[in-house]
């Protein structure tokens, strides 16, 4: 895609502009006026049925201006950067306030944090060499033999710029390259189908699909195959090794959804007034980080323009920290922990995790398998879903395995873990030494942003496994 | 039924960049919209939320090959600009014979009233925040066991549609939709539980306020209590909000073009009994009432009825123009958009459901030990849609002496999806518009067997 030098680079909003606007927004009172200013584009890539296909890039500048008066957030977005636009959203973000003007503090020169690495800036490559990724990746998932059916691989690069000014004299901007792969294949032998995927994404550019691309690919492959192999999974209650990796969304749903503190302050938090309280065994501590360097969730700054920080929120099973945004923090007396996300300039930041993950111990994985006599192996999700004010959570397992006298022996199919939060997080006893990060989208409240999540492999003494083989 | 002349004046001026730009077929949608959300806590406003949005997507066919492109600025630049990212994303791809826009010379879109609700414009901000609020109080006046609203939500949309395509279209509609949705959270001897009520219509006054807090009220107490159920196979009753997700999953599995790339546990069983005698489900793009209804689809093809499976044999699959050619059928006007950011693709409009002859009751009654399930959770990742295999969590009540009892949560329910169709004994007479799954006039479903996982 080509984009021109001048677009690409200049500031997305001058500081004497932002004063008008934030000017604008205040003219009918408020306690705070913030401009979020945000420039994107994309550019994707499919391969389905071997064939390159679907082909898309899109380019978008927008605004969202917000004016928080009291405990109410007043928002409105506008596409377009250019001074009507801005001040037209302001002005409807202020038209629903009744109270006399109050003066923004005047907005500084911007501040620009320290950016991830992108080696190769992906609008830099030639869309051939896209597709050459794309038409290799089919080729090794192929390579897996003639029971891989079929075979869709698809490429998304995105580069986002943002600035963030607030009435506050806050002003700092962000530039995201984000790179992504997936792969994923249907498996068929005798009548019986299975699917295998894995992805591949971070805070990076073409280097990340360039370096591991392939390998994702014959990953997939060979989960497919796995599956085809497999038995219906059992129904019953059974202790559970979680995976590494992807297996740290278990983590991400049982306990970070619960430490947003906009669900926390409305004691829709199962963790709500639990601060300080042992609530896992001391071999569990974790943090939410958006700082790790090259990850799916990291950034510079969160989308108010706090800089990203590393958040302990379980220090050796103890409840240190929740999560916030700018607005919760100041109606709880804390600081932002830089947890304020938005999918895009159309949304309202609220509290979000970045790259989410329990920290590594000491065994070896294959060690707390072996302590295990019949249990469950979730090696890897297809994702979960937790509902934070019961804290009952459900997740799909995409490859999963019988435990059975200390060994993982046979593939099983259909698997669901359900559990409640609380009581899963304190039946934790291991986690292994093999830490790995993997990337997902996060939906909540309709909007989606990307997240890290981590682990080594974990064990939970006891879970619900729901398959299909009762009995 | 009318939009301003401009927004098809913008898709033809895209549509003529991209012809001019090389593309031998191209396609523009425009979209506008304008909308409010507003969240209400403890009465109070929590956010008020103006949006505002137009954009417009270009696809552009070269030697059969497809490319698109989108973009926010609709000056003469910009669309240029856009058209030209379209012809250029084309060149990447490969070709296929099938590709390019339907052929609709002559061809009249489908003749629809009422889903453009002028109410809707006579609806301030001030009386819509009462509305929220009403929907709040109904909630914390039914049940005293009602601890806590998370979030009660209203949300509008008046919204204008237009595409000009190089295959003979040009047109437009307008359409209204909004909704209300609350969370309540009750409890009572330490236990808590969580419920969902909803409505959706075409402007505000077609909302119940009292019957949406209500729901979210009842939801919740019910399960108060709950125990897990024991692991067994079991007759099971899907609620019809329950039923309509299971059934979005089945329309999206009867897509040609999952069929076509072999991705659907349903290929090649066209006029097969894929199911039981007692299921009837269309997909129906014409129906006032429902929320995907339109005159035409998102690539200017009439909306229609189509029969999927009738007294439980697949009539039919659900195409739009690619697919439609590559399988020598013809579009059934499921080209879906999800907006101007992506490309259209084959989804179904709206679902239906034929309701039976028997109630509730008599599908509670039939259901002798059975579980009534009132919610599913995980669904996006407990169903896999190439095999159809599915594990979801669930909650509901035991079913004992033919009416609900204990709660039940925490437990799953498993099958296929095939297995799950063919074993479906009854729908209820009562239906509803469910937001779930897509878009279901959904009924709920006796299914005579599945796996329940508890303890």
């Amino acid at each position: 895609m080509t984009v021109m030098a001048a677009e690409a680079d200049a500031p997305l909003v001058e500081p004497e502009l932002a004063d008008r606007v934030l000017a604008a927004a205040l003219s009918h009172g408020g306690d705070l006026a913030e401009l979020y200013c945000e420039q994107r584009f994309g550019l994707s890539l499919s391969i389905d049925e071997s064939r390159l296909e679907r082909p898309q890039q899109g380019r978008e500048r927008g605004a969202g201006v917000r004016v928080i008066s009291g405990e109410t957030s007043y928002f409105a977005h506008v596409d377009g950067l250019a001074e009507p636009d801005l001040i037209r959203a302001a002005e409807a973000a202020a038209a629903a306030l009744q109270g006399e003007r109050t003066e923004p503090q005047p907005v500084p020169s911007a501040a620009h944090p320290e950016l991830q690495r992108i080696e190769i800036p992906p609008e830099g490559v030639a869309a051939e060499r896209k597709a050459e990724i794309l038409r290799a990746a089919d080729e090794r998932a192929r390579a897996g033999g003639a029971a891989i059916a079929q075979v869709m691989a698809s490429y998304a690069e995105t580069r986002r710029r943002v600035a963030v000014v607030n009435s506050d004299g806050r002003h700092a901007t962000d530039d995201r390259t984000r790179t992504r792969l997936g792969v994923q294949v249907v498996a068929q032998r005798d009548g019986v189908v299975e699917t295998g995927f894995e992805t591949l994404g971070g805070h990076a550019g073409f280097e990340l699909v360039e370096r591991d691309g392939l390998a994702i690919a014959a990953e997939a492959s060979q989960k497919g195959l796995t599956m085809l192999d497999a038995d219906p999974a059992p129904a019953g209650t059974m202790p559970v090794v979680v995976g590494g990796g992807f297996g740290g969304v278990l983590f991400h749903e049982m306990t970070g959804h619960g430490l947003e503190f906009d669900a926390v302050q409305k004691g829709a938090s199962v963790y709500a007034e639990k601060l300080g309280e042992q609530v896992a065994e001391p071999i569990v501590t974790a943090y939410d980080d958006g700082l790790l360097a090259g990850e799916w969730g990291t950034n510079a700054i969160d989308d108010e323009g706090t800089p990203s920080r590393k958040t302990m929120v379980i220090e050796e099973g103890r409840l240190t920290s929740y999560l916030y945004d700018l607005l919760r923090a100041r109606q709880d007396g804390a600081e932002s922990t830089g947890n304020g996300r938005r999918e895009s300039f159309r949304h309202l930041p609220i509290p979000r995790m970045t790259n989410t993950y329990i920290a590594p111990g000491e065994p070896e994985p294959e060690q707390i398998i072996a302590e295990i006599d019949k249990g469950f192996y979730a090696k890897s999700f297809a994702g979960g879903q937790v509902d934070p004010a019961t804290g009952d959570f459900v997740f799909g397992v995409s490859e999963g395995y019988l435990i059975e006298s200390g060994k993982v022996t046979r593939p099983c199919r259909g698997a669901t873990l359900i559990g409640n939060c609380l009581d899963a997080l304190r039946q934790i006893d291991a986690v292994a030494n093999d830490f790995d990060m993997k990337t997902g989208f996060c939906g909540k409240d309709g909007q989606r942003v990307p997240v890290g999540t981590g682990q080594g492999h974990v064990r939970i003494r006891e879970l619900t496994v729901g398959g299909t083989a009762v009995g | 039924m009318s939009a301003p002349a401009d927004l098809e004046g913008i898709a033809a001026t895209a549509l003529d960049a991209a012809l001019s730009g090389g593309a031998a077929e191209a396609e523009a949608f425009v979209e506008d919209s304008t909308g409010i959300e507003i969240r209400v806590y403890d009465g109070e406003v929590e956010s008020l939320a103006e949006s505002a949005a137009r954009g417009v997507g270009v696809r552009a066919w070269l030697d059969g090959r497809t490319g698109y492109a989108y973009g926010t600025d609709l000056s003469t630049d910009g669309l240029e600009q856009i058209a030209a990212d379209a012809v250029e994303a084309a060149k990447i791809g490969d070709p296929d014979e099938h590709a390019g826009p339907p052929q609709l010379d002559g061809v009249a879109p489908a003749t629809i009233s009422g889903i453009h609700d002028p109410s809707l414009a006579e609806w301030d901000t001030q009386r819509k925040v009462e509305l929220t609020q009403a929907v709040e109080r109904a909630c914390r006046d039914d049940d005293a066991r009602v601890a806590a609203i998370e979030q009660t939500v209203y949300a509008d949309e008046s919204e204008q549609v237009a595409i000009a395509s190089s295959g003979g279209f040009s047109g437009a509609y307008a359409s209204t939709d909004c909704y209300a949705f609350l969370q309540a959270i009750a409890g009572e001897n330490g236990d808590r539980e969580t419920g969902l009520g909803f409505g959706v219509a075409r402007a505000p006054g077609g909302l119940d306020p009292e019957a949406i807090g209500a729901e979210a009220a009842e939801r919740a107490t019910s399960l108060l209590g709950a125990t897990k159920p024991k692991s067994r196979n079991c007759p099971v009753v899907l609620e019809e909000t329950v039923a309509a997700s299971f059934m979005g999953f089945i329309g999206g599995v009867l897509c040609a073009d999952a069929v076509q790339r072999g991705r659907s546990p349903f290929a090649n069983r066209l006029g097969d009994a894929i199911a039981a005698p007692a299921l009837t489900l269309a997909d129906d793009g014409t129906d006032p009432e429902g929320p995907a209804s339109a005159p035409f689809d998102g690539e200017g093809t009439p909306r229609s009825r189509t029969p999927l499976i009738e007294g439980g044999a697949l009539r039919t699959y659900l195409h739009d123009a690619y697919t439609a050619r590559r399988g020598g059928e013809r579009t059934t006007g499921n080209a879906a958009r999800a907006g101007y950011r992506s490309a259209p693709s084959v989804s179904p409009s709206n679902l239906v459901i034929s309701p039976g002859d028997a109630g509730l009751d008599d599908l509670l009654r039939d259901a002798e030990g059975g579980i009534y399930v009132t919610d599913v959770a995980g669904l996006h990742s407990g169903v896999n849609p190439v095999s159809g295999t599915f594990s979801v969590g669930a909650s509901g009540r035991a079913i004992s002496g033919g009416a609900l009892g204990a709660p039940h949560t925490e437990f799953t329910i498993a099958s296929d999806l095939a297995t799950m169709l063919t074993a479906v004994q009854a729908a209820a007479r009562e239906t509803r518009w469910v937001p779930f799954g897509g878009s279901v006039k959904s009924a709920a479903l006796l299914i005579g067997e599945m796996a329940v996982g508890g303890a």
